[in-house]
């Protein structure tokens, strides 16, 4: 029998007999959200500009909005390398069908591209939670999200990312007036869904550590696509 | 009759024991074309420091190549001047930054035998850096390194960085390893401050860190060089530099 009970030694990583295990995961979660709200006769869409892994902030000024054609914007969250990677194909993508067909293509067609697109990955996927918004053909607007796998659901407001399942249930009740009595029927105003878009923000930036710095807006009607910027909590 | 409940005998000879599969004769079910892919980094470099100032852009790193916890090697740089107007540096596996760096060398040759005037440009190379990263770490395959590219592209400086898995972003502060607990916050600090850096400041900063770097990083080594790039005085790789220690406090920790 030993004297010293091996149990009570202390573990020392730097001098453990095994070789430390890296393991290696080619995902990586960099958080951000990113809201759509979507009017007769315009969208509006908003993402964080926090690019972050775990507890580290990489950047607080990163660009989450992807825009593909004059009326149609993709907005990214989840892993940025295959965020890269996506919006570098999807451009691609969109400039051959400009080329091939001399037209661009509507907000709709690019919406079923991005799905096919991702399932095309369906045994190595893409991390990304996608919402792309933009003008239909009749030049309603429209927002499209996504799973990581491409099932593609068409909404009128959609809130997706790391404060995804934070934000959605704010929207039904401020946007989708559900569960409520007394309530007209009265169309939303752009006004109104910028307000919203910013307080959402607001909200997701108390609770979601992943989310903050500051956010980024596209509003896209028939004439164009404006940015906005707005601030949010950077702690 | 059975030895145990355990080792029921097979219904027939080579055939199934109750509640087992039938193990089918012939070809083994072990898979035989595999590679092993995604190996351990081996002999690594610690932190990267960058910071983009006014009018350009300064990257240090120091010469140490760690085997785990041994500072095996002492003398390994990772600082480069890739062209006249980009620098680049490099942490994380020292054998994958040489292969690397190999590849990069040669597009310069490449592109210089072409005599047409035209140079890689730091945008140009840090989407590159970030496709080779994608792919490698799409195959389980990864080049195990941090890429920090500094430069001059349009006559505005750049910096931007790339990970082993193509993650890839540019922003006037980067830092790698240890340096993005210890380094970013205190760049960070000092740019809010002061968000105009001149080169003097910005190379002042940089070794502070590297200082810092030096008493809490335990990888960390205080020899090391810094590479700076600007229009008037173009891409410069220095050192190797000391580190300026300073352990007058060290009596007062217990």
């Amino acid at each position: 029998m030993s004297l010293v009970q091996p149990e009570m030694r202390p573990h020392y990583p730097d001098y453990a007999t095994a070789p430390t295990q890296h393991h290696f995961s080619p995902y990586a979660d960099n958080g951000g959200s990113v809201v759509a709200i979507a009017g007769d006769d315009f969208v509006v869409i908003g993402a964080d500009t926090r690019l972050s892994a775990g507890f580290s902030i990489y950047t607080r000024d990163q660009n989450k909005l992807f825009r593909l054609s004059d009326t149609t914007v993709l907005g990214c969250s989840g892993c940025w390398c295959d965020t890269l990677t996506l919006t570098r194909i999807l451009t691609a993508r969109m400039q051959m069908y400009q080329q091939e067909h001399n037209k661009v293509m509507t907000t709709p067609a690019c919406a079923q591209m991005l799905s096919t697109m991702l399932y095309y990955k369906r045994f190595f996927p893409y991390y990304i939670s996608n919402i792309l918004v933009g003008l239909d053909n009749e030049g309603k607007g429209c927002v499209y999200s996504y799973d990581p796998i491409g099932h593609c659901e068409k909404a009128t407001y959609r809130a997706g990312g790391s404060a995804g399942a934070l934000l959605q249930p704010l929207l039904d009740n401020q946007i989708g007036l559900k569960n409520m009595q007394n309530v007209g029927d009265s169309k939303l105003s752009l006004e109104r869904a910028l307000a919203v878009l910013k307080d959402v923000f607001i909200s997701a930036a108390e609770r979601d550590i992943f989310t903050g710095d500051s956010i980024l807006i596209n509003v896209i009607t028939k004439d164009g696509i404006q940015d906005y910027s707005f601030q949010l909590r950077k702690d | 009759m059975f030895n145990s409940v355990m080792n029921a005998p097979p219904f027939w000879h080579n055939g199934p024991a109750p509640g087992a599969f039938y193990n089918f004769p012939g070809a083994s079910t072990t898979p035989q074309d595999f590679r092993q892919h995604s190996q351990a980094p081996v002999t690594t470099a610690t932190s990267i420091v960058a910071l983009q100032y006014k009018t350009g852009v300064v990257i240090a790193g120091d010469m140490l190549g760690s085997y785990g916890s041994l500072a095996r090697y002492r003398n390994c740089p990772r600082i480069l001047k890739v062209n006249d107007n980009i620098i680049l540096g490099a942490g994380g596996d020292y054998a994958d930054f040489q292969y690397v760096k190999d590849i990069i060398e040669q597009k310069i040759i490449d592109e210089d035998c072409l005599d047409d005037g035209f140079k890689l440009k730091p945008k140009s190379l840090y989407c590159w850096l970030t496709r080779i990263m994608y792919n490698r770490r799409s195959k389980f395959d990864p080049f195990w390194n941090n890429f920090v590219v500094g430069g001059i592209q349009d006559g505005e400086p750049f910096l931007g960085t790339v990970d082993k898995l193509g993650t890839a972003y540019a922003d006037k502060i980067i830092c790698t390893g240890y340096g993005a607990y210890i380094a970013v916050p205190l760049l960070r600090d000092a740019v809010e401050k002061n968000p105009n850096l001149t080169k003097v400041e910005a190379r002042q900063l940089v070794e502070k860190c590297m200082e810092v770097l030096y008493y809490r990083d335990a990888r960390s080594f205080p020899k090391y060089q810094i590479a700076t790039i600007d229009e008037t005085e173009g891409a410069v790789v220095e050192g190797p530099i000391d580190v300026n220690q300073n352990w007058n406090l060290a009596h007062m920790i217990q």
